[in-house]
């Protein structure tokens, strides 16, 4: 039975209501419908800003982070009065503004192999909202093994994907993407930027699809994949196929729990120490200038070009990650040297593959020139 | 000549070029050409026994080459390979790194 709708609510959805694919009985759908976002960032605000305007009866928010400053670019369901503040709560209190009929219910912790299906299990939809690979492959396998569409977006600078994987149907992500890349091949968005309005972008087309499911109109993303480049305005698609070897959705298939998604991609997706290299090899900000104090250290600036014009240690020779492996020639390895960038990512890598190299007298800036600016230098801008 | 679109995070390996124009008659003689052109790609599109890497996907036209003939599927003069990527982004974490350190 589909729950009626009030005077008030009749009213709130009349634009929805006088669409025949929609009308009362879609809307009525609708509110008897529920849908969980991962991740309340860029593409959760509006996801979660247009679900719970649409009318969609429960709403479930997963994220365990805290409004930054830094995310207001892009993640338009927080505010500026709201930083510091929990993401889920944060972004509850706008979508209840919006439409106080709906309910939102939150989930500030990570989603874990341990928690991820019982959370799951509540909701018609999962939408995938999140900003790292082991998280997208347990959202994945999570939808798979509970039969689920999971609503798939992802950005990075001024790319973006989208589809529907919903492996009843067609494809599931693994079918596409069977392992991760390496880490460190694709940064990610708090290394290599992303333009705030590309999640808005994608984050809206993840809602129109979930939508569309949720109403059974139209012809969802199942089976493509949309690309899209803002920088060209260009919306390309391309077919996806199950893929008959699939571990997940394949019928050999041999994952049928959640498993160690850290493990399977090599890289921590909650609360890891980004910016460290391991304690052999950091440097903090402190001692790094209190040993320049005393003894002549090469600084390298792992940096892309354009950083430096936010902020730069003086003396500091600049060659990007990017291009590091190709310049080796111009390092000396029997000096003594300290490799930093923003936060300490890029020069972990950048250390890894200087050590690979032979260089062994290499140190990493823990948490890259923003911790030099938080703790060393005040007069240095944050980024 | 075939022309391989390269995506956003692989461009840091072609010198910024978003399209390469490759030789070959397949799509194995065409992908070696291209890392020839630009051979620090060469480790993220191939494992250590010279494998393509299972995240590599590559399509001619709309379709997967998985789904046609693989590393052998024939190339025609002017067609399009788009190599596409696994990217990971959606949201922030900064904040996260920022409150640790």
């Amino acid at each position: 039975m589909l729950p009626g709708l009030t005077r008030e609510e009749i009213l709130r959805y009349s634009r929805h209501l006088l669409i025949p694919e929609v009308g009362l009985e879609g809307q009525r759908k609708l509110k008897g419908s529920s849908a969980l976002v991962i991740g309340t960032g860029g593409l959760g605000s509006p996801v979660a800003l247009y679900l719970a305007a649409a009318g969609v009866g429960r709403i479930g928010l997963v994220d365990y982070d805290v409004v930054d400053s830094s995310n207001l670019q892009r993640q338009i369901i927080h505010g500026t009065d709201r930083v510091g503040t929990l993401k889920v709560e944060s972004a509850r209190e706008r979508m209840l503004d919006l439409n106080p009929d709906i309910e939102v219910e939150v989930y500030n912790e990570p989603f874990t192999s341990e928690n991820a299906m019982r959370i799951a299990a509540d909701y018609d939809i999962l939408i995938d909202g999140t900003d790292n690979f082991p998280t997208r492959y347990l959202t994945n396998d999570v939808s798979v093994f509970l039969g689920k569409p999971n609503v798939y977006g992802s950005i990075f600078r001024f790319d973006g994907q989208a589809s529907v994987f919903y492996a009843k149907e067609g494809p599931c992500y693994r079918c596409l993407f069977p392992e991760p890349p390496p880490p460190g091949l694709v940064p990610s968005c708090a290394e290599g930027g992303v333009l705030g309005v590309l999640p808005g972008t994608i984050g809206t087309i993840q809602a129109t699809e979930a939508l569309k499911v949720l109403l059974g109109i139209g012809s969802p993303l199942t089976g493509k994949l949309l690309l899209y480049n803002a920088l060209d305005m260009s919306f390309d698609f391309v077919k996806l196929k199950k893929n008959p070897n699939c571990r997940v959705c394949g019928p050999n298939a041999d994952i049928t729990e959640p498993i160690d998604y850290e493990q399977f991609c090599g890289v921590p997706g909650h609360d890891h120490d980004e910016g460290s290299a391991g304690e052999k090899w950091d440097i903090t900000a402190p001692q790094l200038s209190e040993r320049m104090q005393h003894n002549h250290l090469k600084l390298l600036d792992v940096r892309e070009p354009h950083e430096l014009q936010i902020s730069a240690l003086p003396g500091a020779t600049n060659i990007p990650l990017g291009t590091l492996a190709a310049r080796l020639s111009e390092l000396d390895s029997a000096e003594d040297m300290v490799v930093f960038c923003k936060a300490g990512t890029r020069s972990t890598r950048a250390l890894e593959l200087l050590v690979s190299a032979g260089f062994k007298k290499v140190k990493n800036l823990k948490g890259g020139i923003n911790a030099w600016a938080q703790e060393v230098d005040q007069s240095l801008p944050i980024y | 000549m075939t022309t391989l679109k390269i995506p956003t995070p692989l461009r840091y390996y072609t010198d910024g070029q978003a399209e390469v124009s490759v030789a070959g008659s397949d799509v194995s003689t065409a992908l070696r050409n291209l890392v020839e052109q630009y051979p620090t790609l060469e480790q993220h599109l191939y494992s250590s026994q010279g494998e393509l890497r299972a995240f590599v996907n590559l399509f001619l036209g709309q379709d997967n080459i998985k789904d046609l003939q693989g590393l052998e599927t024939p190339l025609n003069e002017g067609d399009t390979l788009r190599l596409i990527p696994s990217i990971a982004g959606g949201s922030n974490d900064f904040s996260r790194s920022n409150r640790r350190n």
